[in-house]
């Protein structure tokens, strides 16, 4: 006789990350390191979107998101993943989306991760991100 | 880098400390902290992590590469002495 069994839908993959940037600390960071800190942490169309590094509650919002992704994707303490590998865009319309390439992109890869979800709120001294990371809807046994 | 390796260990590690003084936003005085301390047990976050990254590079004279920027490389100033050194080619 074959025993029945339960079966539900499961996540693989998932993870919540959150990151809280003081604006006033990006501001001190451009001010003492210039384009080497904009070029290390953000991609050329972020550096874009934020009149070139000037807009410095954009960086905040950016960097938080950027970092609350890291979290979130659960990195091991050996893996090297350069913050520039996550790219931040549409911060303006409400609705941040996040772009993975290089190491991040193997990192979601290995680890089941297919769908990021982002949001981001940005005051005048602080910038807060909070990320959802997913993945792919399996069917397991119980 | 010139002079005798061990100067220059200890001018090293002096600078590390002394960056992670000034960027690492800690909690505590870092000349209090061991060798082995975790940073970020002790404040540092992961913003302050890349101004400590951009200070080394810069008093120091080194680039750390992608494969580096790991949370292994900065969390003591032991593993940052660790990944400068091997940075400047020297053991």
């Amino acid at each position: 006789m074959i025993e029945p069994r339960i079966v539900r839908p499961g996540l693989v993959g998932s993870g919540v990350g959150i990151d809280l940037v003081e604006v006033d600390e990006v501001a001190e960071a451009l001010e003492h390191f210039g384009t080497r800190y904009l070029e290390r942490i953000f991609t050329a169309a972020e550096i874009r979107s934020a009149n070139g590094g000037s807009d410095h509650f954009r960086l905040a919002g950016m960097a938080a998101a950027k970092e609350a992704t890291l979290k979130a994707l659960t990195p091991a303490d050996g893996d090297a993943v350069p913050l520039k590998s996550i790219e931040i865009s549409e911060l303006d319309a409400g609705k941040p989306t996040v772009s993975l390439s290089g190491a991040s992109a193997s990192l979601a890869a290995r680890t089941g991760v297919s769908q990021l979800s982002v949001s981001v709120s940005v005051s005048a001294g602080h910038a807060l991100a909070v990320v959802l990371a997913e993945g792919i809807s399996r069917v397991e046994p119980t | 880098m010139t002079g005798q390796p061990g100067a220059n260990d200890e001018i090293r590690a002096s600078e590390i400390r002394n960056v992670v003084n000034e960027h690492g936003n800690l909690s505590v005085d870092a000349t209090t902290l061991g060798d082995e301390d975790n940073l970020y047990d002790a404040g540092m976050n992961s913003h302050s992590t890349v101004r400590v990254m951009l200070a080394i590079e810069e008093r120091l004279g080194v680039r750390f590469p992608d494969e580096l920027l790991t949370r292994e490389t900065f969390v003591s100033l032991a593993s940052l002495e660790r990944a400068v050194t091997y940075l400047s080619g020297s053991s």
